[in-house]
Order: C-alpha cells, then sequence, then structure tokens
C-alpha cells in the first residue's frame, strides 16, 4: 500500500530524467530521495502524482496504478512542490479552508492531523501566504497537504532555502505524521537529512545509486577514510591530489576526507610526504565514512 | 603587516523605525582569511551584509571594507568587493564569453584586460569547449564556478559569497570549496553567508547573528568545544533556541 516504482523512465528531449527506475516504499515508513539538483527528483514527484507520464515503467501509489488509477491517487495523496505553490493572495486560513474544500472535507473534520503544525502559524491565520516568512510558509503548505488526510505524502525539497531551526522542527513533525499512518516520501540535496529517513535511495543522473538503511549505506562504504589537516589548506589539497596513491581527496569541512589506494596504507608515510612539500601541523585521524562520502564514492 | 585587516566593524547598527534589525556589531575579518556569516532567517545577516557592501546607510557605528569608510566612500567600497550569490549570477541568455565581457565591462576593465582574463579564466575552469554556449545551458555546477570566477574578475579585495554551494552535488561541490580556499590562499578575502552549517565547517572563522546581536564567533573548532557538540549545526540550533 506504500509506493511501488517499477523500471520507470523519462526523457526530454535530449535529458533522460530518469533512467529505469525501482524501488518500494514501505507503509508508514518514511523513504527519502537523496541527490543534488537535476538529480531527478522532481520528476519522479511529477509522475508518480499523476502530473506527468513516464515513458516507460509501471508505478502504484496507495495501491492505484499511476496511469488507470489517477484519478483516485489524486485523492489519496498529499504533494508539497518544491517551489511555494498556495495562493499568495490568500490568508493563512483561506488556503487552508481552500484547500479543504477541494478535497470535499472540511477543517474542522482532520484537523487532529494539522493540529501540531497548524497551531504554530494560527496567529498569524489572517495574515496574507505571500506575507509570511520562509518557515511558516513550509508550515502552511505542509498543513495543506495534509489537510485531506492523505495515505502518502509526497515532499519535493520541503527544507531547501529554511534554517536549521526550522528545518530541525519540520523533521520532527514528520517523524510524528508517520506515526499517524501516513507513509511519506520525502526529497532533499542534503546530505545531513538522509539520517532522519528510514530508507533512502542515493539519486544522480536520473539514476538511483543505492538504496539502504542510512547505516546500511554508510556501513557499505569500501575504504577507511582519514581526516587530514594541516597549516594550509590550500597547498594540503594540492599535495594530497598530486599524490600518487591518492584514492580520493574530499575538502570536508575543517578536515580533508582522504583514501589510499594502497591495502597497506601507513600514515606516517603521508606524513612524512605532506612534511615534504612544507606543511606543518599535521594531523591524520581515521574516521568514518558520512552519506556524502558515500555517495562520492558511488558517483565517481 | 600593521593593517591586515580588510574588514573592521565596531557597534555597526541599523534600525527600521523602533526596530534594531543590527544591534552594535563589532568584528574585524583579516585578509585572506574564509569568514562565514551565519544566522537564521531574519537574524539580520542581510540587513548587515547590505550596509558592508555599501548599498544601505548605518544608522550609527563604524564599518570600513576593503579600506574605505562605508559612510563616506560606499561607491570606493563597491569597486574593490566581489559579489555572488546562487539566486543571481550570470545571464542565462549570454554565452560564456559574453557574460565575462559583460561583468568585465561593469567592473571597469580595459577590453585588452578582459580579454587576457577572459583566455585565462576559460581555460582555467576547462570551458573552452562550450565559451560560445548560452550559459543557461550548462550544469548548474560548472555557472557556479563560473559566476564565482566573474566575481574574481576585477581582483577584488574581498569576494561576497551568498550560499554558494546550496542544492549542488557534493563532488562539484567540493570542487568548488577548492577554488575558494585557492582565492583565499592568493590573498583574497572570502565573506560567506549561508545558513547551511556544512559550509560553515569550511570558514577559518565563523560568526552566528541571533537577533540582531553577534552571540558567537570563533573557529568551527572551538565553537564546538565551546558548545560541547560536534558540528556546527548543533552549534547553531543550540544558540538560536537558547
Amino acid at each position: 500500500m506504500g509506493i511501488s516504482v517499477s523500471n520507470i523512465s523519462k526523457s526530454y528531449k535530449k535529458v533522460n530524467a530518469l533512467q529505469n527506475i525501482s524501488f518500494e516504499v514501505k507503509p508508514n515508513e518514511l523513504f527519502g530521495l537523496i541527490g543534488p539538483d537535476g538529480a531527478g527528483k522532481t520528476t519522479l514527484f511529477r509522475v508518480l502524482t499523476t502530473l506527468l507520464f513516464a515513458d516507460e515503467g509501471v508505478a502504484t501509489v496507495a495501491g492505484f496504478d499511476i496511469v488507470n488509477d489517477y484519478k483516485k491517487i489524486r485523492n489519496s495523496v498529499g504533494y508539497m512542490p518544491g517551489k511555494f505553490s498556495l495562493y499568495q493572495d490568500l490568508t493563512v486560513e483561506e488556503n487552508l479552508d481552500f484547500f479543504a474544500t477541494i478535497f470535499g472535507t472540511t477543517i474542522e473534520e482532520n484537523y487532529d492531523l494539522i493540529k501540531d503544525i497548524y497551531v504554530q502559524i494560527e496567529p498569524f491565520k489572517a495574515r496574507r501566504a505571500g506575507k509570511l516568512s520562509g518557515g511558516m510558509k513550509q508550515k502552511l503548505a505542509l498543513c495543506c497537504a495534509l489537510i485531506h488526510k492523505p495515505k502518502v505524502l509526497f515532499l519535493d525539497e520541503p527544507t531547501t532555502g529554511v534554517d536549521p531551526v526550522s528545518r530541525k522542527e519540520f523533521w520532527e513533525m514528520l517523524k510524528r505524521l508517520q506515526q499517524k499512518d501516513i507513509t511519506i516520501l520525502v526529497s532533499t540535496p542534503y546530505m545531513d537529512e538522509a539520517a532522519l529517513c528510514d530508507r533512502i535511495a542515493l539519486i544522480q543522473d536520473g539514476k538511483i545509486l543505492e538504496i539502504d538503511t542510512p547505516e546500511a549505506i554508510v556501513k557499505h562504504y569500501p575504504k577507511q577514510i582519514y581526516n587530514v589537516r594541516a597549516n594550509n589548506m590550500y597547498q594540503l589539497i594540492t599535495s594530497l591530489n598530486t599524490y600518487e596513491y591518492n584514492h580520493s581527496v574530499y575538502p570536508f569541512g575543517e578536515f580533508v576526507h582522504y583514501t589510499d589506494s594502497r591495502t597497506d596504507f601507513n600514515p606516517e608515510e603521508l606524513k612524512a610526504y605532506l612534511e615534504s612539500k612544507n606543511l606543518s601541523h599535521i594531523e591524520i585521524e581515521k574516521t568514518k565514512a558520512t552519506i556524502e562520502d558515500t555517495f562520492m564514492e558511488l558517483a565517481k | 603587516m600593521k593593517n591586515n585587516k580588510v574588514i573592521q566593524v565596531e557597534g555597526l547598527t541599523k534600525m527600521f523605525g523602533d526596530f534594531t534589525a543590527v544591534n552594535a556589531i563589532t568584528f574585524e575579518v583579516d585578509k585572506g582569511e574564509i569568514f562565514g556569516f551565519l544566522g537564521a532567517n531574519g537574524a539580520g545577516k542581510t540587513t548587515a551584509m547590505k550596509m558592508l557592501i555599501g548599498i544601505s546607510n548605518p544608522t550609527s557605528g563604524k564599518a570600513n571594507v576593503a579600506g574605505f569608510d562605508v559612510f563616506t566612500h560606499p561607491e570606493d567600497i563597491k569597486k574593490n568587493i566581489g559579489y555572488m550569490s546562487q539566486k543571481f549570477a550570470l545571464y542565462d541568455d549570454l554565452t560564456v564569453k559574453e557574460n565575462i565581457t559583460f561583468f568585465g565591462g561593469i567592473y571597469g576593465l580595459s577590453r585588452k584586460r578582459i580579454k587576457e582574463k577572459s583566455t585565462v579564466l576559460i581555460e582555467e575552469l576547462g570551458l573552452e569547449e562550450v565559451a560560445n554556449t548560452l550559459v543557461g545551458a550548462l550544469p548548474l555546477g560548472w555557472k557556479q564556478k563560473l559566476s564565482f570566477s566573474v566575481a574574481l574578475l576585477h581582483d577584488p579585495k574581498i569576494v561576497f559569497l551568498d550560499e554558494p554551494t546550496g542544492g549542488v552535488d557534493p563532488i562539484t561541490r567540493r570542487q568548488f570549496w577548492e577554488m575558494i580556499y585557492k582565492a583565499a590562499h592568493q590573498g583574497t578575502t572570502v565573506f560567506v553567508t549561508t545558513h547551511y552549517m556544512d559550509e560553515a565547517e569550511y570558514c577559518d572563522r565563523v560568526s552566528i547573528m541571533v537577533n540582531g546581536k553577534i552571540e558567537a564567533l570563533d573557529t568551527p573548532k572551538k565553537l564546538k568545544a565551546q558548545f560541547k557538540v560536534d558540528n556546527m549545526n548543533d552549534v547553531f540550533l543550540k544558540l538560536a533556541r537558547g
């Protein structure tokens, strides 16, 4: 009853936006689609919400076929698109009422579902949607997507452009919604949000690189990663890039994540090499792979 | 080497009526430093930055940017800084070469200089094949690297980057940070405003604004130690949530 996608492909003229995409989202699962801009996330959402025909493949959402049962799907899913798509000239309350009416329901009937979220924007219910802050727009959009009590919720980059405090609150809201019998497919370009999902699919250039739980994906990373730092970041990166045994060199905040191509790598050797390049204050320490490391290794 | 400070701000304040958007902020940024300027939506980041780049008059306080006073010489500041934002960067309807020529002209470079710069830049970025392609047709990552280079065309003392790498794929993002490190290494100061905390981790020092004030300012390492957390996101959450 969740989502089932089998060999979906979609092209726009020259661009293969989706290439043979297959995955399953279990009922009540919080499933994340993680990938950069242009990976195909929005196209996939539009196909699954019946706004766009795929060229090939089949899919069901909440048990309904995306082509034959499209009307049933539209009644049983909530969709929050990446771009703010509410009526800017209607107030908060008018927007919500509008969406409830469209789906033949009322705010009162499903108030339970949105209550936690709606109370946060209720003080501004007479304000026009266009005048809300980013975090509040996002909350209103979520309420409007939920007001008909959907079985499946599609959230396309809900946290893009939102500050860390609102992002955190948003994910906490999703966790609570999951308890209320709703299957959630959420997309994000932010790798740090992947850890908050039950399972994730890493996607780039229209292809799925891997599907698993965030913990398992990180465990599958094939190498030992080292945090390297030194007195000069730019020279450190350049020196590591020209080191003949490097496998990967990626700046990672205050460190560089380094992996070596040899099986018998000795950090002392690397340290000596870096010293020969006039670097000082060198630190080399083992570290754990993150989702982002895995993504880069798979996309390499 | 006495005056190595390219930004000096003291008690800088901006009021809109009764509302204090920026409340007496004080900080300094060194030559060649990568400085992160963080804050939640509505914390006053944008207002503060507008004052620093000479497009908004402060209510009170002092600020010197790239050697010029923001009160008396805002036009000189504009000539000595570069600016790149993800929202507005390049003209999609112009080719790579046309964009470079256009921005070179805006920054007042001579035709000869523009030609030289254009050749070097296109070669460095490996854009020879697409030099005459409309920018709109390029992948996002290429556009960003190009727009960063364009912001540096006139060799500014400081380049302001507004959420430079959000949404870009992780590998391209790192290539972009390598370019930033290179610019900093060559002496350009890089001033990054963002509310993506993983971008903050790359900065030499980071300031965090809450309700118009700078509530924290230090290296990411020291801030994480101070708040006893292991990433900048948690530092931010602790500060912003009190």
